[in-house]
């Protein structure tokens, strides 16, 4: 049953228990995303180290349970990845999200794939796709210092 | 009245959604179309197609004829004086649009107040934003109660000498609060002060009487009555439109075109410019029929105990925090649910045919001052039963049980 793809156990407990949720005092770049259609609001902080390596990252937010596991796992995945780890990481996702069957990044284990591709339940449901990508996007932003806050419903 | 009977008359029903049958609770949002309104507008196109009022050919005539029944259904469904008070529009949005944008212009100067209400649906809000800019008005909000009401009190607080016009919803597309109009208008008119109602949700659900109510002004909303898309209704007394300046330019609403100036055609035309969505007219006509053959006391009666029975099966529902418990409440059940996000909660349900909308309903202002980002809202119409708000408890216990395994 699709429900049961879209609401895995792994995406209900990181919907419920979000890790890294918070903020921290030494963050160096950040960014807010906003779905005005529905209200999910998420803001991400980073450190980002002498090397571009990402030395910690933490959200804020409030959302669908789909959204949070999002930001959740995504923070998990990403803290100690280096800025071209980053970009792949994200591309290798929204493209899956998109239209690619699986995951093609080697930077992350089979194990790590596998919760990643927890959150693919969405794409039968289209209207729940912009939940699971708006801290991607948010992330993306952060990282580019883009001005400004990310909007699912500006970009396309 | 046999709901099942006027069930049938809805051929959306006879689909299956995710092979459930479907239990449609999104009625504030859009109503279902009956199958007189459907075949309305095909009747229309392939056996009595024309441009109204411009041509004397055969086609012409009926077809003008045809509109003007409308207009007049309309007059009668409301009780107004006179059918050209009825301005037909896109939408009870740009009903709205019209009288902010004609009665700032004409009369609104910098330091003029217009006085809306923290309920209001962003259609009765935003459109009075944009004289903020052009005129330097300031808009300011009467209150909303615990209870997610309006009373008499919050309204009159906020009157001040400044106060040029009143924007009100009749019935809350949220907390589902029916607000006390009537006095309301009372107390504005003792002010000197014009109202306008936003009707969305109260021409729909309940018995109007324009002359009884003497409000100035009031925006319907066609698809939400059973009717069309891209039709909305302004009533506003006659002086008004008489009074107003002309909204858009453009054929039709015209007297005489002359290189050295133009004068405006008269009422209705001179709000109705350029071809207006005639086949969803025509066919208004027809769900206006269709509400007048059951009765709108009828369906008043019926949706007043579906909403009370709805109310106390979630209130059972210990996980179920119903939003509003106003002292008059119209066909709206607004809630949220003990750690599910109301998205979540629209998606699980969905999943057994059962539609609800989840999010601000368009009303942030309202939201903010909640505390809430979204909300799930269950709203009625005349085709719902007992047995589909049965079935809305026991899928959200579903939710319950995915969220809690
Ligand atoms: C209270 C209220 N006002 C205004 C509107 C806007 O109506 P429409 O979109 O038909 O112009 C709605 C519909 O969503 C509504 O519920």
């Amino acid at each position: 049953m699709d429900l049961k793809d879209l609401y895995q156990q792994l995406i209900l407990d990181h919907g419920k228990n979000p890790r890294n949720l918070g903020k921290f005092e030494n963050f160096n770049k950040d960014a807010k995303g906003h779905n005005p259609l529905c209200g999910d609001k998420v803001h991400v902080y980073l450190k980002l180290d002498e090397n571009k390596k990402i030395s910690d990252i933490k959200f804020e937010g409030e959302g669908c349970a789909i959204s949070m596991a999002s930001a959740s796992i995504m923070t998990e995945l990403m803290k100690n990845k280096e800025e071209p780890e980053v970009k792949e990481l994200i591309d290798d996702f929204l493209k899956m999200i998109k239209d690619s069957p699986e995951l093609n990044s080697k930077i992350i284990s089979e194990d790590e794939k596998t919760k990643l591709m927890s959150l693919s339940g969405v794409k039968k449901y289209p209207m729940r796709v912009k939940c699971a990508t708006l801290p991607w996007h948010t992330l993306v932003s952060a990282m580019t210092d883009k001005p400004g806050e990310v909007n699912t419903e500006k970009d396309d | 009245m046999n709901i099942k009977d006027i069930k049938k008359e809805f051929p959306i029903f006879d689909n299956k959604v995710h092979n459930n049958d479907l239990v449609y609770l999104d009625s504030a949002n859009s109503s279902q179309k009956p199958k007189v309104v459907v075949d309305r507008i095909y009747d229309f196109y392939t056996k009595e197609f024309s441009n109204v009022g411009r041509s004397v050919h055969y086609l012409a005539v009926a077809a003008t004829n045809l509109y003007e029944n409308t207009r007049v259904l309309v007059q009668k469904y409301i009780n107004a004086k006179d059918p050209n008070e009825i301005v037909f529009t896109k939408g009870a949005t740009e009903a709205i649009n019209l009288v902010a944008n004609t009665f700032g212009q004409k009369y609104l100067k910098e330091g003029d107040e217009i006085l809306i209400t923290e309920l209001e649906h962003h259609s009765n809000y935003v459109p009075w934003h944009y004289l903020r800019k052009s005129k330097g008005v300031k808009i300011n909000f009467a209150d909303v109660d615990e209870n997610g009401d309006i009373n008499i009190e919050s309204i009159e607080k906020k009157i001040t000498p400044k106060t040029k016009i009143l924007a009100i919803t009749h019935l809350s597309n949220v907390t589902g609060a029916i607000l006390p109009v009537k006095e309301i208008i009372q107390l504005a008119h003792s002010k000197n002060i014009p109202v306008l109602v936003d009707g969305c949700q109260g021409a729909p659900h309940l018995k109007l009487d324009m002359q009884d109510l003497d409000c100035d002004f009031y925006a319907i909303s066609c698809h939400k009555m059973y009717g069309p898309t891209g039709l909305g209704v302004l009533y506003a007394k006659k002086k008004w439109l008489e009074e107003l300046p002309p909204y858009q330019g453009g054929g039709g609403m015209i007297g005489e075109v002359k290189k050295e100036g133009i004068t405006f055609g008269d009422l209705p035309n001179k709000y109705e410019a350029g071809t207006m969505a005639t086949a969803q007219v025509i066919a208004f006509g027809e769900s206006i029929n269709f509400i007048n053959k059951l009765g709108i006391e009828k369906i008043e009666e019926h949706e007043r105990e579906l909403t009370k029975y709805g109310e106390e099966i979630l209130r059972k529902n210990n996980s179920v925090k119903l939003i509003g418990s106003p002292k008059n409440k119209g066909s709206v059940l607004s809630f949220t649910l003990d750690g599910v996000h109301p998205h979540d909660i629209a998606t699980i349900l969905d999943e057994d045919g059962v539609a609800i909308r989840a999010g601000h309903h368009c009303c942030q202002i309202l939201h903010e001052k909640l505390g809430l980002a979204a909300t799930a809202r269950a709203s009625l119409g005349v085709y719902n039963t007992k047995d589909d708000l049965d079935q809305l408890n026991s899928s959200i216990n579903k939710c319950i049980k995915i969220f809690n395994s």
